[in-house]
């Protein structure tokens, strides 16, 4: 690592990069109030599907640009999964290179304009913001990425990635989700001959299926994708490593080397009550329905439920997908049931906010503990026991606990339950060679490989749950490890 | 993009197809199943693979016209495409050496799925007995290719048209009477296998069903088609499609069976107007 330091250093002593330390005093940046990110307005937007962060213009950009200090021992990278060089990208949004900003990020980062987008920059980069030190607000770096890579994107004048001379030794990548293109996109430009195995029918994963367009519009992640396609990697969509064929089966055909990226899996119920009941359905479904198969445009064929009153449980980023998303396809009263309090939750605070300015209420400290059904077996009410916050359990959360007798009937027609999700047991099931944890996760080492040599695994099946940028960092891992494993062994 | 081969009608609105699928062809064994979808704005429909053919690289589906995307599914012609096919999907049947016999029930268009089911028993030496059964004569489908198979085959019809007139439980009773049944796969629609289930109860014979509830993706990820089975909530997509017959929720499965019903009527009545049906 020290040579990536070094070489950063060494960035940061350019004559360049002095010259626009120097424009102004640091006084005088630290007095520049943090830009504020425009945003589409509330009502209008919570019936439309209209992006909610609208992005910064060029003078804004270069404006925030100009409160980042340029500290000598950033701490902000530190704080980035993938290390992204930040101070560099962003005096070249200083200086107006804008381009230059975005090939900074792509040294690192294979999707800038998703990550701008998703990634919780406030438990990250910026949250170790010098700023944050001193008691202000940080830096806008997540806003600053998205901007260098929307403004590349939007120029026309986005570079592919060189791409080194084919070495024609295939490699087979599982899952087209962040992990599975991070690592398609590092081994082409090694040279590697890379199909992506997907099982839905559209490459993308959980950046289609999942977070919807309003936070992640799919022409920002088809672009992503077609530039695969230009360094060469192919996609076979419609293909289930483990059913359609085995690893084995791939290795016959000449493959030499797998990522396992096929995220997680299986929606978890609360197992209450009439939970089986009809319009009670996981988020994967609520989503999946929403986004993959567009079920509320009716020229569509997948029907789906537009509720009047929406229950959603949970209190992670995908509940707030969920709960927004019954916005705007008309519900009249949206509720967020969690059981512990706001302060607890795992979304990101910019989702919180969104979702309360859209008209989400906030049910926190309750939870569910049985379905009504009418006649027809249709969900009509929840009912929802008071919590309160006991004493903090082994990892310092405050554990929930009912408050006796206070428990209400709350009238609705359609319930998301988005309490997590399992490991997708698919490729381990059909490939009981490969070790799995207790907890159904597939075993990987510091250098991602699982227990089969020419297997490698990253992103939520390794995880189990956590974020996009994780993801890419194991994507971008695993593709050095595959690397040296098949210089060794090809 | 699967081309369609071969096309079928075994009655008015049940119809069979051969449709390239050289990988599933080959990797697909007796209950596994396919996600379908016809074209770029259709649903992602469960089909349970009727056949296959590994040399010519395809798979047979049969297929019951009932609501929107059934109708186009039908609609298409040999020479046709079909947009996406994606499996094989689910657990395998778990075929074991009987002592006695293995009935194979099936109602209507279930007799597909059983098909294979009951040429894995044959492969395997169990001696196999079918019932089929359907509302009237033309509802019979695939005898020819169960007679292949079976040891011996019992129609019933609704209205005695073909066979022994009665429902499909009385025909199962009467071979359960007649001789030694070690298990039973029940398969047709969900009402029919509910009884069917209860009749082999009542004898204490291990009984299987393949439950076709709603799906989206197929592969565990939705929860569209959990059941409970034994008190517990299954996904039918991962942990099935077969189950034992008697741990199945069957009243709870046809409830959310009709969990769209509404939708799905509404979307069905304007694509009748659209194609100027009546």
């Amino acid at each position: 690592m020290s040579d990536i330091q070094d070489i950063r250093k060494a960035q940061r002593d350019e004559e360049w990069r002095k010259a626009v330390r120097d424009s102004v005093k640091p006084k005088d940046r630290m007095a520049q109030e943090r830009i504020v990110m425009p945003e589409a307005d509330a009502q209008e937007r919570s019936r439309s599907y209209i992006e909610v962060n609208m992005g910064l213009n060029l003078e804004q950009a270069m404006t925030e640009a100009k409160r980042c200090l340029d500290c000598p021992s950033p701490s902000c990278v530190t704080g980035c999964p993938v290390e992204i060089n930040i101070p560099t990208f962003i005096k070249n949004i200083e200086r107006g290179e804008i381009l230059e900003a975005a090939r900074v990020i792509k040294e690192t980062s294979t999707l800038p304009a998703v990550c701008g987008r998703v990634c919780p920059q406030e438990k990250q980069c910026e949250s170790k913001c010098i700023y944050v030190k001193s008691g202000k607000k940080p830096v806008a770096i997540g806003y600053l990425e998205r901007f260098a890579a929307d403004y590349e994107r939007e120029s026309g004048k986005a570079a592919t990635p060189e791409v080194a001379k084919k070495n024609g030794i295939k490699v087979a990548v599982i899952g087209s989700g962040p992990a599975g293109l991070t690592c398609s996109g590092e081994l082409a430009k090694m040279g590697y001959d890379v199909t992506i195995f997907e099982a839905l029918h559209e490459i993308g994963g959980v950046l289609k299926y999942g977070i919807p367009e309003f936070r992640l519009p799919n022409d920002i992640v088809d672009f992503e994708i077609n530039n695969l396609a230009k360094m060469g990697v192919k996609f076979e969509a419609d293909f289930i490593v483990g059913k359609t064929a085995t690893i084995d089966d791939l290795r016959a055909e000449g493959y030499k080397a797998f990522f396992v990226g096929s995220g997680a899996g299986l929606p978890r119920f609360m197992g209450i009550p009439g939970e089986n009941c009809n319009g009670i359905m996981s988020s994967n479904e609520y989503l999946t329905r929403v986004n993959l198969m567009h079920a509320a445009d009716k020229n569509f064929d997948t029907p789906i439920i537009f509720g009047k009153n929406v229950a959603v449980v949970g209190g992670g980023n995908t509940a707030m997908d969920s709960v927004r998303t019954a916005r705007r396809l008309g519900a009249e009263r949206v509720m967020l049931i969690y059981r512990r309090s706001e302060v607890e939750m795992p979304a990101r605070l910019e989702e919180i906010h969104h979702a309360k300015e859209e008209g989400v209420e906030f049910m926190t400290l309750h939870n569910p503990v049985e379905y009504v059904a009418d006649e027809k077996g249709r969900v009509c009410a929840v009912k929802v026991q008071r919590m309160e916050l006991g004493e903090p359990d082994e990892r310092g959360r405050r554990k929930p606990v009912p408050v006796e007798g206070a428990i209400e009937e709350i009238p609705v027609d359609l319930v998301v339950v988005s309490v997590g999700v399992s490991p997708n047991p698919l490729i381990s099931s059909s490939h009981p060679d490969i070790k799995t944890t207790d907890r159904g996760t597939l075993e990987a080492n510091d250098a991602l490989q699982t227990s089969v040599p020419d297997v490698f695994a990253g992103g939520d099946i390794v995880r189990g749950g956590a974020t996009v940028i994780l993801a890419m960092g194991d994507g971008r891992k695993a593709a050095a490890s595959i690397n040296d494993y098949l210089q060794k062994n090809a | 993009m699967n081309l369609i081969v071969a096309k079928e009608h075994f009655s008015e609105n049940v119809i069979k197809f051969e449709i390239e699928a050289p990988r599933i062809a080959k990797a697909r064994k007796a209950g596994h199943f396919v996600i379908v979808r016809v074209d770029k704005k259709g649903e992602r429909v469960p089909l349970t693979i009727a056949g296959s053919n590994v040399e010519k690289g395809t798979i047979t589906l049969v297929v019951q016209r009932i609501g929107v995307s059934t109708w186009k599914l039908c609609n298409l012609n040999v020479g046709d495409y079909v947009e996406d096919i994606v499996g094989p999907l689910g657990r395998a049947t778990q075929i074991e050496k009987q002592e006695g016999t293995v009935l194979c029930a099936g109602g209507g268009v279930g007799v597909a799925p059983l098909l294979p089911i009951i040429k894995a028993h044959h492969d395997a030496g169990n001696r196999v007995v079918a019932v089929l059964a359907g509302r009237t004569k033309e509802l019979i489908i695939l005898e020819d290719e169960v007679r292949k198979y079976a040891d011996d085959v019992v129609i019933m019809t609704d209205d005695g048209s073909y066979g022994t007139k009665g429902l499909v439980t009385t025909g199962m009773e009467s071979v359960i009477n007649r001789e030694k049944v070690s298990e039973a796969v029940v398969i047709g629609p969900a009402i029919m296998m509910k009884f069917g289930a209860l009749t082999t109860k009542k004898y204490d014979i291990p009984t299987w069903v393949s439950l076709n509830t709603i799906m989206v993706d197929g592969t565990g990820m939705c929860g569209a088609c959990r059941v409970s089975v034994g008190g517990k909530t299954r996904f039918v997509c991962v942990d099935g499609p077969e189950f034992n017959a008697h741990e199945v929720d069957f009243d709870e499965m046809l409830k959310r069976m009709g969990g769209f019903k509404a939708e799905e009527q509404e979307a069905f009545a304007a694509y009748k107007q659209a194609c100027g049906m009546n």
